[in-house]
């Protein structure tokens, strides 16, 4: 069986919750529409369709837009080599998923991480503490509204962190040049039609 | 000041001068006259056991250092001593967390005198190429730093020669004009 045919065999057996499977460069996604029923949905996809193995769980920040957070379970299934991913959405007042962890437990350090680095919970969950960042870190720092520098904190005894001087902000190169010349990220200031680079060059 | 140190018999050439230290060259062997200073910063360079804080990708161009091609042995550093109490120079190869920053303050803390910190590679220098929420921007806001190499990572080659450099300021060292003095 293909993903697609495994898509529509999980659209067949729980209807409405399941979107449509859409297809983009042989990646197959469903969207559900109900974030509460995940666990319900993993088990069948486990245990019916042999999707053994959960690639990653991972969260996105549509900072602006509501529903704010969007997650993305990549499923794998040793036995018939196929994958498939399975989308849903959480809304900010929410924030609160059901685990996965009774499905896969290597879903135990994924969750985590979101935790860690959205402030996403789980219910349900084993163990739900920071992984990356120590606890009694204040903020998620991989939403959009947390600067890449960081913010100043101080846990005595434990860590502490400072902003990160940026000396001019991330540097990004230029998709698409010929060569690293063109790509290079300040190789072209001195074309820029924003007043506000006019000078740059000097300013640095 | 004045120490007389037993040297092999192959400095002879130098020795056969008439100086009043009521010594016998042909019963007991040959003498180098130097200062206290110079023997034991001499006996630090040559012996500088690194304990290696290897945190990152810069480990394993230090395992390559410590290795049969490049090694560091030669230059005295014989063994890798990760215990820092048995250790003279912390070479913190790799990118510093601020979650391993407090590790990297204790181990150091923990170090005997004298000693010294080589900052290996971009990221325990100055942070790197992570400018970011998570990441100490260079390990010399935590620990005295001596010998900063660049590189991402520096080759070998250039640890050693930052290891030589080393050498270089411990020779240097007055320390026993650091010494208290007894009135």
């Amino acid at each position: 069986m293909s993903a697609r045919e495994f898509a529509q065999q999980l659209k067949t057996r729980f209807g409405e919750l399941i979107s449509e499977p859409a297809e983009f460069r042989a990646e197959i996604t469903v969207q559900l529409s109900d974030a509460g029923r995940i666990a319900e949905i993993c088990q069948f996809a486990k245990k019916e369709m042999g999707f053994d193995f959960l690639v990653d769980i991972t969260s996105i920040d549509n900072y602006g837009s509501d529903p704010r957070w969007t997650l993305a379970y990549h499923l794998y299934g040793y036995g018939h080599h196929c994958r498939l991913r399975i989308k849903t959405e959480v809304s900010e007042e929410k924030s609160e998923m059901p685990t996965v962890t009774g499905v896969w437990r290597t879903a135990d350090w994924h969750e985590r991480e979101i935790y860690d680095m959205m402030g996403i919970r789980f219910q349900g969950h084993p163990d739900l503490r920071r992984i990356l960042m120590w606890e009694g870190y204040p903020y998620f720092p991989l939403r959009k509204d947390f600067p890449l520098a960081g913010r100043p904190t101080e846990l005595p005894e434990v860590a502490f962190t400072r902003t990160a001087p940026q000396e001019g902000g991330p540097f990004v190169t230029r998709p698409g040049g010929r060569d690293s010349t063109v790509r290079e990220p300040r190789a072209h200031e001195l074309e820029s039609d924003d007043p506000a680079d006019r000078g740059r060059a000097e300013r640095i | 000041m004045f120490i007389a140190m037993v040297s092999d018999r192959a400095c002879a050439t130098a020795m056969q001068t008439t100086t009043e230290i009521g010594y016998d060259s042909k019963v007991e062997g040959d003498v180098v006259h130097t200062r206290l200073d110079a023997a034991i910063n001499w006996f630090r360079k040559n012996s500088l056991w690194p304990m290696p804080m290897g945190l990152a990708c810069c480990a394993i161009e230090l395992m390559a250092a410590g290795a049969s091609r490049f090694d560091i042995s030669r230059f005295g550093s014989e063994v890798m001593r990760f215990s820092p109490r048995q250790s003279d120079v912390m070479i913190v190869a790799g990118t510093v967390t601020y979650k391993m920053a407090t590790a990297v303050k204790r181990i150091y803390d923990q170090m005997a005198e004298p000693k010294w910190v080589i900052a290996m590679g971009a990221c325990a220098s100055t942070g790197g190429m992570y400018r970011s929420y998570s990441v100490l921007q260079g390990v010399d806001t935590i620990v005295p730093v001596d010998v900063y190499v660049s590189g991402c990572p520096p080759r070998p080659e250039a640890l050693l020669d930052a290891l030589i450099k080393m050498q270089g300021k411990v020779a240097r060292e007055p320390f026993m004009a650091l010494q208290k003095r007894v009135a």
